[in-house]
């Protein structure tokens, strides 16, 4: 079935089963690997993305519902939230494994787009879903603080 | 700086494009140096280099082992920008090719990963590679500008003497020419710059953060087609037949083959989708008459009969089972407690996966995030049938392995091989598991039933320990089994019991084995996985039954004068003492302790935890880690803090079950892994030590989950004997 899908700013025309899960269409037909496959099952976020704006599990979506949609992937990001949580991922060197980390980088740009000052509790509550078998998490916490501390300044 | 030289330089550097010095160690362990056009004219089949310098100043350190999160590309390059003074800004990192002379892990004799011992066994070959290239550069600018080489010195990435100042790539064609020291200086501990320095930036963590770090499971060949497996759902089932009418209607379907060995179907797509779709509607039928049938269940009371019955193998040095047994019949008080520990998934965030990709010559390239280069490489010729040297090892970053991706049988790579063959060789494949191959794949932590006998004088000291474990052993069968069984132990069985640092006048371990076919692999800390709790459990379950502080009761034991005894000591006093020990904690809320040693370090942790309506909240965590010399706190301390949350998450709610031989957990709903909201603050505190370094990946592990279930234990009174603590009467918030 042929689908256009607008990601990371370009019109992308694939011919896929009408079934294939924007996971798959994203990392096997037009190449951008940094979205993940940890589960397929929408319970880890390893895939997460964004559309318009906000964080999605693309494992779980449907290509016909984001047809007319912006979609985001960790390539794609940019724009001072972006830049303020990937510098302070770097800073606090939050990543082990790093195979979550787009996931978890993609929520967490979503949580601060609509909250800029999220406490320990909101965090907890926007981030559950991204799962970290590192157990990164006290790290993700603290980076996201500074991120917002960041766009404070 | 005039126009003119500026433009001369330009050029001379675009000249020299794709020349660079490597400097490694020959087969015999030698340092070697050599001058090359690039990477592919060297001559790899007499010499590896660990590090390169570009005509451009570019150092590359070699990375001989895999990263998986450890950080061990920070930690390799740590050694050698130190001793070469380089600027850790310039510095790239590059995996090593399989070669198990020049790679290998000089503490297993063969290239791989595991048993925390990639700094350990670096630490001075990659310092020395380090040395040895800071004087030859100084040597060969000393050449260059006829300046005594003592008056030249290495800062930050530059050479320098009095005016004059060069970039390494500047001095890269003298220092081919001269000879290379063969045992260079190394710095002194007073002398470390970035040894031990905190917050140095990971290596990993700009391509980690912007989508550009390549896995295996990125990787995208020219030709390539996509495998999964269909496995028998039980342990040990064989194929009968299959039909693949269903899948004959999934786009993108290839083929379906059954495997050599009998116990799965490669089934091959043009996407990783269309070969998952077309793998879910496969009928297969199985034949289970030599396959693992029973329930859980059945194989837990199994385990606890033959704990009943007399070891067959005692394992404690100096322990004596009857005279222990004895000594605790006669004892004023005893404890008894029979623990079960189930089998446990790895489960790391990227699902195995690896891709076989012919050449024109007939050789092939295995991409993977390859844990041990040094069996999977001489494995995969055999199978495909090639010399060794027509088999390349591209070693990608892992997302994650906890052990699961070292296994004796290479297991994933064994299938790629065979779907490869299967396919006829000329095309690349991409095997791929989901994460419901994942959790249903075996190669679990075994189950482990441990009976705990504890003697206890009037005046509540220790007066004999006897201990039986009844588990399945990792390394029997495999060919890991000659260099590593012992007098029919195998020691990963009861290690962190059968070696405990507590002095105890009669301690005896017994050791019975249990087989099956599930199955069962090293899994993040290994025995000590389920030693350290059964071991820092019953200590506090004595303490309380000698009504002592759980702390001095340990310390107790750990009187005498030799290292192991203080190190550990060390540690449970600074935890003690950061975790505010001493200070009463608000009603509802405790604390709990564990200790433990594994692969030579030390750690000690104190979670804290709140009670709310009955439910457990993990508010605190408080490390203390005596890891030797700290080469990179920071990943010290990340390592202790992912190690925790793996032992808590695991300790928490993680099982695999069978119900009659098929694993119930389909996937990460079933097999919850720990979450943000589950755990509050970790601390770290390193022992300051200039003992030679030891591992970090592992030990951070053990103590995490019995000092959450003595924290509980001191505030609910019941004995926490069965785990995963969730599904035997723990609820957590």
């Amino acid at each position: 079935m042929p689908v256009t899908l607008n990601i990371n700013g370009e019109d992308k025309k694939v011919d896929v089963a009408e079934d294939t899960p924007l996971l798959w269409v994203i990392r096997d037909e037009l190449n951008l690997t940094g979205t993940k496959f940890g589960c397929g099952v929408a319970s880890c976020g390893a895939c997460t993305v964004h559309i318009n704006g906000k964080p999605v599990r693309s494992c779980q979506t449907n290509i016909q519902d984001v047809e007319k949609s912006k979609i985001t992937t960790i390539e794609g990001l940019s724009g001072k939230t972006s830049k303020a949580v990937q510098d302070a991922w770097r800073e606090l060197n939050v990543v082990q494994c790093g195979y979550c980390q787009s996931g978890q980088i993609m929520s967490a740009v979503g949580l601060l787009s609509k909250n800029p000052k999220p406490t320990d509790q909101e965090i907890d509550t926007a981030m559950q879903g991204n799962a970290c078998r590192c157990a990164t998490y006290q790290r993700i916490r603290a980076a996201i603080h500074l991120a917002a501390t960041k766009l404070e300044a | 700086m005039t126009i003119e030289t500026t433009r001369r330089n330009l050029l001379k550097g675009v000249a020299a494009t794709g020349t660079a010095l490597f400097i490694g160690y020959n087969t015999n362990g030698i340092l070697n140096h050599t001058i090359a056009n690039a990477a592919e004219n060297l001559d790899v089949t007499s010499f590896n280099p660990f590090v390169k310098i570009a005509s451009d100043g570019t150092v590359t350190v070699i990375i001989k082992h895999f990263e998986m999160g450890q950080g061990t590309t920070t930690g390799l390059t740590t050694l050698v920008a130190e001793e070469l003074d380089a600027n850790w800004e310039n510095i790239k990192i590059e995996f090593a090719p399989s070669d198990n002379e020049k790679y290998k892990n000089l503490a297993f004799g063969a290239q791989g990963t595991g048993g925390s011992t990639a700094i350990a066994n670096s630490f001075i070959q990659y310092r020395t590679a380090g040395a040895a290239v800071r004087t030859l550069l100084i040597e060969a600018a000393s050449k260059k500008w006829s300046i005594s080489s003592k008056e030249i010195s290495i800062e930050n990435g530059l050479i320098k003497a009095g005016n004059k100042s060069a970039h390494f790539g500047e001095v890269i064609k003298e220092a081919a020419a001269l000879p290379l020291p063969e045992k260079p200086n190394l710095k002194t501990p007073d002398q470390f710059k970035l040894i031990g320095k905190a917050n140095m930036p990971r290596k990993d963590n700009v391509d980690k953060t912007d989508g550009t770090a390549m896995f295996a499971m990125d990787v995208k060949v020219p030709n390539m087609v996509y495998a999964v497996i269909l496995r028998s759902p039980r342990f040990g089932g064989t194929l009968v037949s299959f039909q693949t009418d269903e899948a004959k209607r999934v786009k993108g379907f290839i083929d379906a083959k059954p495997m050599p060995s009998k116990d799965g179907i490669a089934v091959y797509a043009s996407s990783t989708w269309a070969a998952i779709s077309a793998k879910r509607v496969i009928e297969a039928k199985w034949d289970y008459s030599k396959a693992e049938n029973r329930s859980t269940k059945q194989i837990a009371d199994a385990h606890l009969e033959v704990l009943k019955k007399t070891p067959n193998f005692q394992t404690r040095k100096g322990g004596d089972f009857e005279k222990t047994k004895q000594a605790i019949s006669t004892s004023a008080k005893k404890v008894e407690a029979e623990f079960t520990l189930p089998y446990l998934a790895h489960a790391p965030m990227e699902p195995l996966n690896c891709v076989i990709e012919p050449h024109s010559d007939g050789g092939i390239t295995l991409h993977d995030g390859c844990q041990f280069p040094g069996i999977v490489h001489p494995t995969l010729a055999k199978i495909i049938g090639l010399k060794p040297e027509q088999v390349k090892i591209k070693t990608y970053y892992a997302g994650g392995s906890f052990g699961r991706r070292a296994t004796a049988k290479s297991d994933y790579a064994v299938e790629a091989a065979f779907a490869f063959k299967l396919f006829g060789g000329k095309k690349a494949v991409k095997l791929v598991w989901t994460r419901e191959d994942d959790l249903a794949g075996g190669y679990y932590r075994p189950m482990a039933a441990h009976r705990v006998e504890i003697g206890l004088s009037d005046k509540g000291e220790i007066s004999a320990w006897n201990h039986h474990i009844v588990t399945q052993s990792i390394i029997k069968g495999t060919p890991f089994e000659g260099a590593l069984v012992k007098d029919g132990v195998d020691h990963t069985s009861v290690e962190g019991v059968a070696d405990a640092e507590y002095e105890i006048p009669g301690f005896s371990v017994g050791l019975t084995d249990w087989t099956s076919k599930i199955p069962v692999l090293w899994w993040r800390s290994v025995g000590h996985s389920h030693s350290a709790y059964v071991k820092e459990v019953s200590m506090d379950l004595a303490a309380k039954a000698a009504g002592k502080d759980p702390v001095q009761f340990r310390l107790n034991y750990l009187k005498s004068d030799n290292k192991d005894q203080k190190r550990l000591a060390g540690v449970i006093k600074l935890a003690a003492k950061k975790a505010d020990w001493e200070k009463p904690l608000p009603k509802g809320w405790a604390r709990g302790i564990a200790a433990h040693k594994s692969f030579s370090t030390y750690v000690a942790e104190v979670v804290e935890i709140s009670s709310t309506d009955g439910n457990i909240k993990i508010e605190r965590v408080v490390c203390a880690v005596d890891c030797g010399l700290a080469v990179n706190p920071d990943v010290i301390k990340a390592q202790m803090e992912g190690g925790i949350g793996f032992g808590l998450g695991a300790i928490m709610r993680n099982q695999i079950t069978l119900a009659e031989g098929e694993v119930e957990q389909a996937n990460f709903p079933d097999y919850e892994p720990l979450r943000i909201n589950d755990i509050g603050k970790i601390e770290v505190h390193i022992t300051p030590s200039v003992e030679a370094p030891t591992g970090v990946g592992e030990p951070g592990v053990p103590p995490a989950g019995p000092a959450l279930a003595n924290a509980i234990m001191a505030l609910k009174g019941t004995p926490l004997l069965t785990l995963p603590l969730n599904e035997n009467g723990v609820d957590f918030a």
